[in-house]
């Protein structure tokens, strides 16, 4: 017996659907949308206002023009080479390390402990990584002490920790385990077959990754370095905790007009600042996400 | 494959995992080496920065504090972020994609950026509410959403919860039984990764703590730092391992579903234990 001829039925159905369908089912997602309304969209549009309005709520094109200053300019300058050379070692040597493990056994230990380590070395940023590298290269750290010990002075030109080409190694080292972990899938992705197929065709291994593996892995490679480029270009604490006097990187720059410890802060040149990087990376991030789901539509 | 081939394979492989293992090893190994130095490079090793840690008031302080603002940041997300994603999926299914943006778009707001924007709400908060530390826990669980939401995501695609509650409530079960005895201990799994991701996302959090001028335990190891190198190292080598051994578990619990899942073909290559953590690296507060 169907439900179609029976009106208790129906009057049931519609009583419940009629009255009180919008508003029940939507007080139930309230709690959370008002929360990150509150911590999340409220914070966003401060932001986006505090940038174009004075101190006292004017409306200012200021902030923005202040924005073309030589000091905040070289920050950007600096931000933008670190975040892509750490971006483009982070990605090849990720995108290797991935190719190494992908053709290993699929279910063997050492594919296990090198995705595992890399959970967690992804995650090993901010204080914890700026303390591993002053213990390896600061100017008693293990490494140089022991490059003294053997006439190799590596603070001849300075200490290398705290200038950009210091800085590019200490990022790479939380680039490359993200590199593996968001590249291999995609490595993961190449079935042999198709390699064998090239190989029926007469095709070598540069044909191979020239006509097959290389193009099927190019935009998976592209997007994940944007990634990575992403995550450099927001990294704070690490910096932070490395340089603490000046702004060597725009959130360093953020950091000193958002804090008001020299009297000098600046908050609606530090909120232009913040909704700058937050364009930048949201913009990266959409191409990834693009990018990323060119791949999946082979990859699955 | 031939054999030329199979063997520059095997060389390609042991080159990259040696280069690769020594440069990330080496930090690590540098650090045990700085932090069991004695006063001087001749000096015999001693454990004395490990056990400063216990006499750094500092440090004394802000552990405790940091293992409070996790453990609330978890029971946050789970009380704000589970009944929200089960109701969206039974009864508001067209704001699934509403609700996938709002709690992935921390992703693209940097953490040094989000702080400028929350600094006017914690000024308030401040004066009206409470200035304790464990206000921190507002902004961090706004912070551990994208992660939190793939792991739980991931928990709730694996099981069929229209039909679950639905059986559960022609039995008589209100919404409450419902999450509690049928939903909550059909997806432990994905519960635990949320909530590991979360600890050791809220235990590595510096930027927001610092710029609002409070004393977690990062900010604390950073400012310990200044005094006392060997000290702050030992407590770092002492989070990464406490991390370490957070992800192992997680590992080790999340295991068995996803050896069901691989053999059911259902992700394709995923072979990261972690795997809610795929793709969702960036913006991760800390670096």
């Amino acid at each position: 017996m169907t439900s179609a001829g029976n009106p208790a039925v129906e009057t049931a159905a519609r009583s419940e659907g009629g009255g009180r369908r919008l508003p029940l089912p939507w007080l139930g997602v309230m709690p959370f949308l008002l929360y990150v309304g509150l911590f999340l969209l409220l914070p966003t549009v401060i932001i986006a206002f505090g940038s174009f309005t004075t101190k006292q709520g004017d409306p200012t094109l200021n902030n923005i023009a202040g924005i073309n200053q030589d000091f905040l300019i070289k920050a950007f300058v600096t931000s933008t080479t670190i975040s892509v050379a750490s971006a483009l070692l982070g990605a090849i040597f990720g995108a290797m390390l991935a190719y190494a493990v992908a053709t290993g056994n699929p279910r063997g230990v050492f594919r296990r402990i090198v995705t595992s380590m890399s959970g967690v070395l992804a995650q090993f940023g901010g204080v914890t990584l700026a303390f591993a590298f002053i213990a390896t290269i600061g100017n008693v750290g293990f490494v140089t002490i022991f490059l003294q010990s053997h006439g190799i002075d590596i603070y001849a030109n300075g200490a290398p920790l705290y200038q950009i080409s210091g800085l590019i190694v200490v990022y790479t080292y939380f680039q490359i385990p993200l590199m593996l972990l968001v590249f291999l899938p995609a490595v993961d992705g190449i079935r042999p077959q198709w390699r064998e197929a090239t190989e029926s065709l007469g095709g070598g291994t540069w044909h191979y990754w020239r006509y097959v593996a290389g193009p099927l892995l190019a935009p998976a490679f592209l997007g994940c370095t944007l990634l990575l480029f992403a995550n450099a270009f927001s990294a704070y604490a690490t910096v932070a905790a490395l340089i603490t006097q000046g702004g060597i990187v725009v959130p360093l720059q953020i950091s000193n007009l958002f804090t008001s410890e020299t009297g000098r802060s600046q908050p609606g040149l530090a909120k232009a600042l913040a909704l700058s990087m937050i364009l930048i990376v949201t913009i990266v991030v959409v191409l990834y996400t693009l990018l990323q789901r060119r791949t999946s539509r082979w990859l699955r | 494959m031939s054999r030329s081939r199979r063997i520059k394979l095997q060389v390609f492989r042991a080159t990259i995992f040696i280069l690769l293992g020594a440069f990330f090893l080496l930090p690590i190994g540098a650090m045990f080496e700085f932090s069991t130095r004695g006063n001087s490079v001749t000096a015999p090793r001693t454990m004395e920065a490990w056990a400063a840690i216990f006499q750094t008031a500092d440090l004394v302080k802000a552990i405790p504090v940091s293992l409070e603002l996790a453990l609330i940041t978890s029971v946050g997300m789970l009380v704000l972020l589970l009944p929200t994603m089960v109701w969206v999926r039974l009864r508001l299914p067209r704001i699934h994609r509403i609700v996938e943006f709002l709690c992935l778009l921390p992703l693209t707001i940097p953490a040094i950026a989000l702080v400028v924007g929350v600094a006017p709400l914690y000024h308030w908060i401040e004066i009206n509410l409470s200035d304790s530390i464990l206000i921190l826990s507002f902004v961090y669980l706004i912070i551990v959403l994208p992660y939190s939401y793939r792991a739980l995501d991931a928990g709730l695609a694996a099981i069929d919860i229209k039909t679950l509650s639905e059986a559960a409530r022609s039995l008589g079960a209100g919404w409450g039984t419902v999450m509690m005895r049928v939903i909550v201990p059909n997806m432990s799994t994905a519960l635990l990764n949320a909530c590991m991701l979360s600890v050791a996302v809220v235990l590595g959090e510096f930027t927001f703590a610092q710029l609002l001028y409070f004393e977690n335990l990062q900010v604390a190891i950073a400012y310990v730092g200044l005094v006392s190198a060997g000290t702050s190292i030992a407590v770092s080598v002492a989070s990464l391992i406490f991390a370490f051994t957070l992800l192992m578990i997680l590992s080790f619990f999340g295991r068995p579903r996803e050896r069901v899942a691989r053999e059911e073909e259902l992700l394709p290559g995923t072979e990261s234990r972690i795997l809610p953590l795929r793709n969702s690296f960036i913006g991760v507060p800390d670096k």
